[in-house]
Parts: C-alpha cells; sequence; structure tokens
C-alpha cells in the first residue's frame, strides 16, 4: 500500500510541482480552450497561446528566484 | 505509413527523455543492488518491467480508438504540463537558483539509506530492496511510456518514438553493465534542458493542433515553437539572475 502511495504521489509530481506554476498553466489552457477558439483571430491563435506560456514561465521563475533568495 | 523524414523530432524527443528516466532508475538499481544483494534487486525491476509491459499490451490498442482532435488536447497538455515543468527546473538551475541534478550524490544518499534499513531473516526475500527497485522502474517506466505516448501517439509515431525509447534503454543498460556506477557523465542537466524544450514545443504544437489553430507553415512550426522557447527560456535564465542579484 505503501509502495502504491508512493507511485500515486510520485505520478502526481511528474505533472504538478509548484502549485501556483501548475495554476497559472491550467487557467491559460482553460482560457485559450473555451474562449480563444471563439474568436476568428485565425493564424494568431497559435502564438497567443505561446505568448500567455511563456509569461506563465518567465514570471514564475523570476518569482522563484526572489523567493528563494529572500 | 511512416514517413521518416518527419519522424526526427518524435524519435530525438523520445530518446534523450528516456535517457533521463533509464539513468535515474539505473541509479537506484545499482544502489540496491550493491547494498542489498542482486537478486532482489533485480526481481523488483522485473517484477515493475513486467506490469509497464503488460499495461501497454491491455491499454495500448485503446488510443487508436480515441478521435484524433481529443488525442491531441490531451497529449498537447499533459506535456505542457510535464515539459514546463521540466523548463521550469532546467531554468532554476541554470540561474544557480536551484541546485543542479547530481547522479552521484542521489546514489550515495540511496545507498545510505538502504544500508540502515532493517535486512531479512535469512532465507527470505529482502522485500525492502525488491520494492525500491519496482517503485523505480514502474515510476521512471511510466514516465517513459507517457513520453513515447505524448510525443509519438498523434502523426503515427508511437514506432518512431518507440525506437527512440528503446535505443535509450539499450545505450543506459549496456553503459549501465559496463561500468556498474552511476552514470554521473551523462550530462543530465542539460538533457533535461533540451528534454523540457522538446516537449514543451510539441505540447504548444499538438494543442494548438488539437484546437484547430491554423500553424503557419504548417509542421515547420514546430521547428519556430522551439526557437521561441529557447529564447524565452534564455531570457528566463538571465531574468532568474537578475532576481537572484536583487533580492
Amino acid at each position: 500500500m505503501k509502495v502504491l502511495t508512493g507511485i500515486m504521489q510520485e505520478l502526481w509530481g511528474l505533472f504538478v510541482e509548484d502549485g501556483s506554476y501548475a495554476v497559472a498553466i491550467a487557467v491559460w489552457l482553460a482560457i485559450v480552450g473555451f474562449g480563444l477558439s471563439r474568436l476568428s483571430l485565425d493564424s494568431l491563435k497559435g502564438p497567443i497561446l505561446f505568448c500567455g506560456l511563456a509569461i506563465v514561465l518567465l514570471e514564475n521563475v523570476r518569482r522563484s528566484a526572489i523567493k528563494k533568495n529572500g | 505509413m511512416i514517413d521518416w523524414a518527419h519522424a526526427w523530432p518524435s524519435v530525438l524527443a523520445s530518446f534523450l527523455a528516456s535517457v533521463v528516466e533509464f539513468v535515474e532508475a539505473l541509479t537506484i538499481i545499482l544502489a540496491v543492488g550493491t547494498v542489498r544483494g542482486w537478486r532482489p534487486a533485480l526481481i523488483g525491476a522485473g517484477i515493475g518491467f513486467l506490469l509497464l509491459t503488460v499495461s501497454v499490451i491491455l491499454f495500448g490498442p485503446l488510443l487508436q480508438r480515441v478521435p484524433l482532435a481529443s488525442l491531441q488536447i490531451v497529449a498537447g497538455v499533459l506535456l505542457l504540463f510535464f515539459g514546463m515543468r521540466w523548463l521550469r527546473k532546467a531554468i532554476l538551475r541554470s540561474a544557480g537558483v536551484l541546485k543542479m541534478h547530481d547522479e552521484e550524490a542521489i546514489y550515495e544518499e540511496e545507498v545510505e539509506e538502504l544500508a540502515q534499513g532493517a535486512k531479512p531473516k535469512k532465507g527470505r526475500l529482502d522485500m525492502v530492496a525488491v520494492a525500491t527497485t519496482f517503485k523505480a522502474v514502474v515510476i521512471e517506466g511510466l514516465e517513459v511510456v507517457f513520453i513515447v505516448i505524448a510525443t509519438g501517439a498523434v502523426g503515427h509515431m508511437i514506432v518512431p518514438a518507440s525506437i527512440g525509447a528503446a535505443a535509450a534503454g539499450l545505450v543506459v543498460i549496456l553503459l549501465g553493465l559496463a561500468i556498474h556506477k552511476p552514470l554521473s557523465r551523462v550530462p543530465e542537466n542539460t538533457l533535461k534542458f533540451v528534454v523540457g524544450l522538446l516537449l514543451s514545443s510539441f505540447g504548444v504544437f499538438w494543442l494548438g493542433e488539437g484546437l484547430g489553430f491554423p500553424w503557419p507553415g504548417e509542421d515547420i512550426s514546430l521547428l519556430v515553437i522551439l526557437m521561441a522557447f529557447i529564447a524565452v527560456s534564455w531570457s528566463g535564465v538571465g531574468l532568474a539572475r537578475a532576481a537572484r542579484r536583487l533580492a
């Protein structure tokens, strides 16, 4: 049982390590999935998806560096 | 029919990511084998491998029944969570915010922990050793299976992605047999950075495809996304270093 619980925890950890980072990615993907898909921006949709993720990544990296040093 | 000219991103992503996972599993198996004996270490690893193989045989064919768009969306989302987690960690490690991954140190830690654990009675199987290698093989193996599915399930690339993973497994096992030590010379931090970049790029591309976003240049845009992620990550390393100095 302990081994199974350990495996489940590790599997969860494969996708989620920093809670706020995972939530930010999930929120952005939900916005893209439910909102952006309905707009008629066509060739801009892909780059917008990427830019949102890039902002989430950079902001998290900046905050993590401050937190670790603070 | 497999289009081998377009298969290299799947083969490369799968090979590099699998090398990382196999190296991590090998470190634990070596530690268990050295401290608690090779028999229980290999039994645990064998049971883990068997469980994974049976799961792939049972559930693998189900993937073909999932509609392509749904598969692209699910694979894209999972790849993004998985890949961007690696990318974040790689950026923070490169910036000196997090400690570098050290396979030698992990091996020593594992050896110390296993040496302190209760030993089995004479003639009985060492269940601590069996459970440790079983867990390692199942976890790292599931990651390999996930990577193969996520990079290969879309566009009939399962075979090339599986070849990449199998080649990685073979290379790591042969190296492990040859040197009997953790593969600390494998540039794991660099590999993780590259894999994070590749998996995140695949994630954006598949998710966009699944949602019906038209990618300019179609498959070529995967390369453009990869370049953009490299540029963002490079900025991320600089940003983290600057934030560290200012904090």
